[in-house]
């Protein structure tokens, strides 16, 4: 029996229709395209009217298909396939037209626009007529989460999720949590103490029930799907035994190698070879680091082992693997700084007293290397005058085009934190103020009050070579003010580099343990940039903070809860639905040559012995199809991809093609595969 | 002359984790390309059986694009790999057939490429209008070979497809 289509073109209010001639096409898909018994065009199919025209027919007139010509699938497809199943009708027997992503929005001429909307409305047209029912599965959810990364956004979210009274794992790869706001002397703009207002929050992740935190730790593979992830973790060996030691810290006391911390203290402070990055650390449990240890090196010292009250030192410890199940995951794994070494004529490593932002932050931190004494890096002058160079790398094509958002709030924390502790001049380079949100750009007109110089102009150099008097011995920025049009020459003592947030360098290995893609730049991609933003296309996947692009420490909480939330959602559903799009192997046309089961990446794949053919396990199946087509066999059939429906696509959207050849396709297709 | 300009048809096959998304980028930030593209979803490009391009030729298109996420990028983590293989496979026997090269294109875009996307496709319909029309079915037809054309593809397709006993 035929088919009984219904088309639906939308207007998009002017979006398509001020492009596309859509009353000319709705009336060309009921007139010329077979089986189409309905076909309307309608201002928005979207709205609750539109949906509900489209149930109407499939009640009143009987349609079997549909077909609605409107935005991209990936905005409202799910909105039509509802529809369709309240009307009863399969929510799988529906297909889109994207004529205003990939008509109107593109297209310049009118004429042209509504021809290739009538070439894509046949494909559709064409491809539904041979869609089938599918069912889709449901799985149950997992309640127990995984956070990866404990910085603000990460804890936020964690507790979040703890404090809902689920279990959370919480993965760390530095041995605290923390990250970079703990290194912070204060934040924005309100100058709060940023280990005060952090510091509860980490002791609540210490000592909450619901939490079991893993720092010194990393994913090694993650594997399985939405609601059922299973994850494999690494624990580096601390060689400190968890279980016996007390956090005394006498061990860091008694050992003898200092080295230069280049992680927390970003390389101006030291630290032990065992060490715990600062004191409020969580968890409180030190650890030993190989790299420098005198033992490891020389296998001689063991003042930690001789010297620890309860033998908690375990200099054997070997890493080893933790193997959890957790239904969803929330990546909040952080942004690096801009290596400044890179935009060499600002000085940075040549230049003694030219400082990166980071190292500021530890310079004015009352737990810093100097209790957070304002100083030159001879640690005892202070400055008189303090140059503060903003977008370094940052909106600079040749290093990163984004404007990392924090940093002229930075500045300008930094700027009230010199002239509160030193009394020096501070002059600001910088290319746009940017302080938006909430008091912001209240906190600028307080720094112009407190007397900051500010400067419109992208430094060309610093440099101590004096050419003026008053330059003798000092660092003297180079720049063009471009609000008078001058050059200026400023002599200060001490420079400090705005540096840019970049992604982590190993963000892209990361993304494929996950299964998220990452933009051009190196943030990962969320699952819409607007409406969807903590989300990512792999289901059960989150991101949350600075992993996403730049962004400040309220914005970093808002997204950690906002991922809780989505998580949240999942879990008090109990059960997520899985696309049934995977792909199906008969067993009566496979000839066990096993081609396929190299292919899918995910194992999905097994070859039985016993009755010599390849079968696919469909809780595995992702549904790329990438066996459909390589079966040589055509044994292999993907639902919703089949090899039926995309030549019936094909031939409609040639459809004017295929008429210029006497209105038939020229190649009849060999008798089709049962699907 | 009036303007008689030869207007190719090119089908494109778009994964729907990439390069999908970078067609839906394209339209919202409204960057116009030329309306000979008609595309199709697929979830992966992995799925672009080499009949699929073979079928888009014989109804009559002038050119066949496949986009697909980066390699490295791929959604279902490697399968781009495997178009990739299939695409210089097919793109040779092609070639071997006396196609000219510029009509079978594979693109990378990531969705975050819309501008890059659009760019490729106004790039290949240009290239395809200078190479003119294809007409692989309609050269067949005239020559008047075509029902045996059909023919022996139907009996070497059955012929390929018998399992040996």
């Amino acid at each position: 029996m035929a088919e009984r289509v219904g088309v639906y073109i939308c207007h998009c209010g002017s979006n398509i229709a001020g492009k596309v001639d859509v009353e000319e096409v709705s009336h060309w898909a009921g007139e010329e395209l077979d089986n189409v018994v309905v076909s309307r065009d309608y201002k928005f199919m979207c709205s609750s009217l539109g949906q509900e025209l489209i149930e109407d027919d499939i009640k009143n007139e009987g349609l079997t298909r549909i077909v609605v010509g409107a935005c991209s699938p990936h905005l409202h497809e799910k909105t039509f396939r509802r529809a369709c199943s309240n009307a009863g009708l399969n929510p799988y027997l529906c297909q889109m037209a994207s004529l205003r992503e990939q008509v109107s929005w593109v297209t310049e001429d009118e004429a042209l626009a509504t021809a290739k909307s009538k070439a894509m409305i046949s494909g559709a047209v064409e491809r539904v007529q041979l869609h089938e029912e599918l069912e889709p599965t449901e799985v149950p959810v997992n309640p127990h989460s995984l956070v990866v990364g404990g910085g603000i956004a990460g804890i936020q979210t964690t507790l979040e999720l703890a404090n809902s009274g689920n279990p959370v794992f919480l993965v760390e790869r530095e041995p605290s949590i923390g990250g970079h706001m703990a290194q912070f002397d204060k934040t924005f703009p309100t100058l709060d103490c940023s280990a005060c207002i952090l510091a509860p929050n980490m002791s609540d992740v210490s000592n909450h029930p619901n939490i079991t935190l893993l720092s010194y730790s990393e994913v090694e593979e993650v594997t399985g799907f939405v609601g059922n992830f299973h994850v494999r973790i690494r624990k580096n060996a601390r060689h400190v035994i968890e279980e016996d030691c007390t956090g005394c810290g006498i061990c860091i006391e008694k050992c003898p190698k200092s080295v230069i911390d280049d992680v927390f203290e970003a390389g101006i402070g030291y630290r032990k070879a065992i060490y715990r990055p600062f004191p409020q650390a969580v968890p409180k449990y030190p650890v030993i680091d190989t790299e420098t240890c005198i033992y490891f090196e020389k296998g001689t010292c063991k003042a930690c082992e001789k010297f620890c009250p309860t033998n908690a030192i375990d200099f054997e410890q070997k890493d080893t693997f933790i193997d959890i199940d957790v239904g969803n995951i929330i990546l909040a794994t952080g942004y690096d700084t801009f290596d400044s070494r890179k935009i060499p004529q600002y000085g940075y490593g040549r230049l003694a007293n030219v400082f990166t932002s980071l190292e500021f932050e530890r310079l004015c931190n009352a737990a810093g290397p100097t209790d957070g004494k304002i100083v030159l890096r001879d640690g005892v002058t202070t400055p008189k005058s303090v140059a503060i160079i903003h977008c370094v790398g940052s909106r600079d094509t040749r290093f990163n085009a984004h404007c990392s958002a924090v940093c002229c709030m930075s500045a300008l924390k930094f700027g009230h934190l010199v002239i509160e502790k030193t009394g020096a001049e501070v002059h600001s380079f910088y290319t746009d103020m940017r302080p938006a949100f909430k008091d912001y750009e209240e906190f600028y007109n307080r720094l112009q009050e407190e007397g900051m110089h500010f400067t419109r102009g992208r430094v060309a150099e610093v440099t101590d070579v004096a050419l003026q008097p008053g330059e003798e011995g000092k660092l003297i920025i180079q720049v063009e003010d471009t609000l008078i049009g001058r050059q200026r020459r400023v002599p200060v003592d001490m420079v400090i580099l705005m540096t840019a947030l970049e992604p982590k360098p190993d963000a892209r290995e990361v993304g494929l343990t996950f299964g998220i893609s990452c933009s051009m730049a190196g943030w990962f991609t969320e699952r819409h940039p607007k409406l969807d933003p903590v989300a990512t296309m792999t289901d059960g996947i989150f991101i949350a903070g600075a992993c996403q692009g730049p962004k400040d420490i309220p914005a970093s909480v808002s997204q950690g809860a906002a991922a809780a939330a989505r998580v949240l959602g999942m879990i008090s559903k109990g059960a997520v639905e899985i696309e049934p799009i995977v792909a199906t192997i008969h067993e009566e046309r496979c000839s066990g040559c096993r081609i396929c089961n190299t292919l899918c990446p995910f194992n999905a794949i097994d070859y039985m012995e016993d009755k010599m053919v390849s079968v696919i396990n469909q809780a595995l199946c992702k549904g790329c199809g990438t066996c459909v087509a390589a079966c040589p066999a055509q044994a292999i059939s993907g639902a919703h991809f089949s090899n039926e429906q995309i030549f019936a696509e094909i031939e409609g959207l040639l459809f004017d093609v295929v008429q210029g050849n006497g209105g038939k396709p020229v190649v009849e297709e060999p008798e089709a595969v049962p699907a | 002359m009036a303007d008689e300009r030869f207007e190719p048809k090119i089908i494109a096959f778009l994964c729907n984790w990439c390069s999908y998304r970078a067609a839906d980028l394209a339209g919202t930030a409204r960057i116009k390309y030329k309306p000979n593209i008609r595309m199709l979803r697929v979830m992966c490009s992995g799925r672009v059986d080499p009949s699929f391009v073979l079928k888009a030729f014989a109804l009559g298109a002038d050119g066949v694009m496949i986009a697909g996420c980066h390699p490295g990028e791929c959604h279902y983590l490697e399968q781009n790999y495997k178009t990739m293989r299939r695409f210089s496979m097919l793109k040779h026997t092609l070639q071997a057939l006396g196609m000219e090269e510029d009509r079978f294109r594979l693109q990378w875009a990531s969705a975050a490429e819309g501008t890059l996307l659009a760019g490729a496709i106004n790039e290949m319909i240009e290239q395809v209008r200078e190479l003119g029309p294809l007409d692989w079915s309609k050269n067949w037809s005239e020559n008047g070979k075509i029902e045996e054309a059909i023919e022996q593809l139907v009996d070497e397709h059955a012929e390929a497809m018998e399992v040996p006993v």
